[in-house]
């Protein structure tokens, strides 16, 4: 536990990208099978410790100390893991055996709750404040290191003398604590040898356009066009025994889609949007929240939310690897694969014909000023699928953002960095003479501007709500936002998608703000 | 904090002592250290007093007690005939041989600052926080060094702390903190051989260790190093995310404060029957007194604003 103790901190506090690939590829050099394998797979997010969560720590950490204390500190650091860390009673222990990471691992994975709460409490008192750290953030998960799944791939590419995608393809196939991966990267052994059909493959994501440089250079006729769905990008993998729902991060969701998994076939890898709503007329994203992160849907919701999914791209057919193919020949075969294995709740994301980058730029304000798009999608039809975004192949092409001018009601203090600063704002509309909330937004502001913000809510507090702050409704903030929707969230009844800070307007009265019912008047 | 006619001051930190008050009455080292940061004229008039030595005034006696936070730094205690009254300033328990040692007063009202007020600032022991430094340099000397501190108590500090762990090379200081370092030299604390950075390249200062003010670890100042290692002492370095949001590679995690059980023992021990709480967090410390069955009032400052 010593040694990934120390490797978290170092991979916390050093800057350099390159210092902290530097000091991975040190850890792998240094560390024993299986330590390093689980080492690795916990900073990736591959690997969850179970059962284990905030609420476990709230309940040890209470026995431990003034749960009022606690709760004081809690709000002024910001940080779970951080504050037990440091609020941890330091007792003079005798040192007895350092505890590897693999068997710690173990240990906690074979007990009861209750036993689980032993060992950490034991553990926790043989150790200095960073290593304390490093068990609360190692079974809670969720470092916040910045260190990326994929500066762990590249620090094992240069390891072991190997090309990074040759890393990536085989990544999700994989196992810890990767045995096989370090025999391959140490020469021991060959490349380990992956079931492509069930597991999940790395997806290809796409540049924002830059409108002024690219179409410049870009030729139309190398390219074709798609409506950007707003919903949930996908991966399906089907086989004759599997049926899997992956999100674009690889995490499984096909317990919350049983409507999904009951009604598709056939033996192929494809990429598509998660959307709900009935004969592929997609609701909008608020909608879609309703689905999202139940583990057990109710047939309820899924007969009033129904999911499908818009097909973009395939890339494994009947066992084949497709991804070296062009797009064009990819769409070719994903429309022939659909023939043969129909299913209701699968669809193709239609090619959009245009003719130049005008022609294309008319769609695109038809599609998402009259039917509430998102945006566009811009493919070379050239395009191999590569893992992870690569340049000059995919192009988003996202639409103009609307504005509402909003009063500041409520600020409460971030997380992490932020943590001594107010940052998560909420605001409201006028309604009559009172105002409701109508969003929250915690970005869109510079960090100069976000100084201005977090001294004005000091000085405008009229009343605490433990972290919370209401302050005077003196301030305006105009919000950028994609699209408006009816919700039952805030008070408003209406609900932003994508809200962020867009202008601060020190000089603006409320009083000239906008009322909710002309915002009803407007959008709907 | 406004200028008055009589100010009492408790040590040199420039939230704590102003410039422009009509008379000022502090220790010997306070009153030097005022006029070598602010020039001889900053006040009307000085005057010092030793420590342990009871002053009269209206009818009431004031002692001078060390309060091992910085060269010269007081606790000042006030008494009646029947009653005593001690204010801290800003103080730490913990050994420091870079200033006079901490003393122990008993009273019946403590007035405490609080600046580490939250049980979760354990401050570890400093002499192993400066070794992270020497650690770092047996494995790299080819970097150099810049540890961000205080000019005035903290800078001299971890130079002493850099002596007395072995560490005997030249310390290359940033031009604010010689002064200071000279006086704190005058007074028989042993910094060792210390330089200024000026005029020097950048491949001079290459497996070497400077001293610099916070503020100039993001000024231009910094620029003429090449890929330093940026370190900071303070206590606030326990709190990971604080020390990351300001780019700090190695946080040394070294207090001029009392760190929380610091401060719960010293009201234990001091046996005073009522606490103020000042200068800090201020809701946890009350919380604690409470609880502990000692009376306890936040006491908020005028015109003292969260640093």
């Amino acid at each position: 536990m010593k040694t990934f103790s120390s490797l978290l901190e170092k991979l916390l506090f050093t800057p350099s990208r390159n210092r902290k690939k530097s000091a991975l590829k040190e850890y792998i050099a240094n560390t024993p099978d299986p330590d390093r394998g689980y080492a690795l797979a916990a900073i990736t997010g591959d690997f969850k410790v179970k059962n284990i969560t905030a609420s476990f720590y709230h309940e040890l950490i209470k026995d431990q100390v003034d749960y009022e204390l606690f709760k004081m500190s809690y709000d002024y650091v910001g940080d779970l893991a951080e504050t037990i860390s440091l609020i941890w009673p330091i007792r003079s222990v005798k040192n007895q055996e350092e505890l590897s990471l693999h068997a710690f691992i173990n240990l906690i994975n074979e007990n009861s709750k209750s036993e689980q709460k032993k060992i950490i409490f034991d553990l926790m008192n043989k150790s200095n404040a960073n290593q304390r750290w490093s068990i609360i953030k190692l079974t809670t998960g969720g470092f916040r290191i910045g260190v990326s799944a994929k500066l762990v791939k590249l620090a094992l590419a240069e390891y072991g003398n190997k090309n990074i995608e040759d890393i990536e393809r085989i990544w999700h196939g994989l196992s810890y604590p990767y045995l096989n991966l370090f025999e391959w990267l140490e020469n021991k052994s060959f490349k380990p040898k992956i079931k492509f059909s069930d597991m999940f493959h790395p997806m290809m994501l796409a540049h924002p356009i830059n409108e002024e440089k690219d179409f410049n250079n870009l030729k139309p006729r190398d390219f074709v066009a798609e409506l950007k769905w707003d919903g949930i990008r996908i991966q399906l993998v089907l086989d004759n025994k599997n049926k899997k729902v992956y999100s674009r991060t690889g995490d499984e969701i096909s317990q919350s889609f049983p409507d999904i998994v009951d009604n598709i076939y056939g033996n192929a890898v494809l990429d598509g949007e998660l959307l709900v709503g009935r004969k592929f007329e997609a609701l909008p994203f608020n909608f879609l929240q309703k689905r999202l992160n139940r583990k057990k849907p109710s047939k309820k919701i899924i007969n009033e939310i129904p999911a499908f999914v818009k097909l973009y791209d395939i890339l494994f057919e009947n066992g084949n690897d497709l991804r070296d193919l062009p797009l064009s020949k990819r769409r070719y075969i994903l429309s022939n694969w659909l023939k043969l294995n129909p299913s209701e709740c699968l669809d193709i994301s239609k090619i959009i014909d245009f003719k130049d980058w005008n022609d294309l730029k008319q769609i695109k304000i038809e599609n998402t000023e009259k039917f509430n798009q998102e945006g566009l999608m811009i493919k070379s039809k050239n395009s191999v699928y590569l893992s992870g975004r690569p340049r000059g192949h995919w192009f988003k092409w996202k639409k103009n953002p609307l504005f509402l001018d909003t009063i500041l009601m409520y600020a409460q203090r971030g997380h992490g960095k932020r943590s001594s600063y107010y940052s998560d704002f909420t605001f409201g509309v006028l309604n009559d003479n009172a105002i409701v909330p109508i969003g929250k937004a915690y970005f869109g502001f510079t960090n100069e501007e976000l100084k201005k913000l977090d001294n004005w809510v000091r000085k405008n507090t009229i009343n605490s709500f433990g972290p919370v702050r209401e302050v005077k409704k003196e301030l305006v903030l105009e919000i950028a936002f994609d699209s408006i929707n009816e919700s039952k969230r805030h008070k408003s009844g209406l609900a932003l998608r994508f809200p962020r800070i867009h202008r601060i307007r020190w000089d603006k009265p409320t009083s000239e703000t906008d009322y909710l019912k002309d915002i009803k008047k407007a959008f709907f | 904090m406004m200028a008055v006619e009589n100010a009492i001051i408790t040590h040199g930190h420039a939230d704590h002592a102003r410039i422009g008050h009509q008379n000022v009455l502090a220790t010997q080292n306070t009153i030097d250290i005022m006029k070598i940061r602010y020039g001889d004229k900053c006040a009307g008039s000085f005057q010092s007093i030793e420590y342990h030595k009871p002053l009269k005034i209206n009818n009431l006696n004031f002692t001078f007690y060390p309060a091992g936070h910085i060269l010269g730094s007081a606790q000042i205690l006030i008494e009646t005939n029947n009653s005593r009254l001690l204010i801290t300033g800003d103080y730490k328990t913990s050994p420091d041989s870079s200033c006079q040692s901490y003393e122990l007063v008993e009273c019946d009202q403590l007035i405490t600052e609080a600046t580490f007020g939250l049980p979760v600032f354990q401050h570890p022991k400093p002499e192993n926080e400066i070794k992270k430094i020497l650690k770092a340099f047996e494995k790299n000397d080819t970097k150099t060094y810049i540890i961000g501190a205080y000019a005035l108590g903290k800078s001299q500090r971890v130079i002493k702390l850099l002596r007395d762990a072995g560490y005997d090379e030249t310390i290359y200081l940033h031009g604010s903190q010689l002064k200071i370092c000279n006086y704190y030299i005058s007074q028989g604390i042993n910094l060792g051989n210390l330089e200024p950075v000026s005029y020097k390249k950048s491949e001079d200062f290459e497996g070497k260790i400077v001293i610099a003010p916070p503020s100039a670890l993001k000024d231009k100042w910094s620029r003429r190093f090449s890929d330093p290692v940026i370190c900071y002492a303070s206590g606030w370095m326990s709190i990971k995310q604080r020390a990351k949001q300001s780019l700090v590679e190695i946080p040394l995690i070294i207090s001029d404060h009392c760190d929380w059980n610091e401060l719960i023992t010293t009201i234990k021990s001091c046996k005073t029957k009522s606490v103020w709480v000042t200068h800090g967090r201020e809701d946890a410390l009350v919380h604690w007194c409470k609880t502990n069955n000692i009376n306890a009032e936040p006491l908020y400052m005028q015109g003292r604003e969260e640093e």
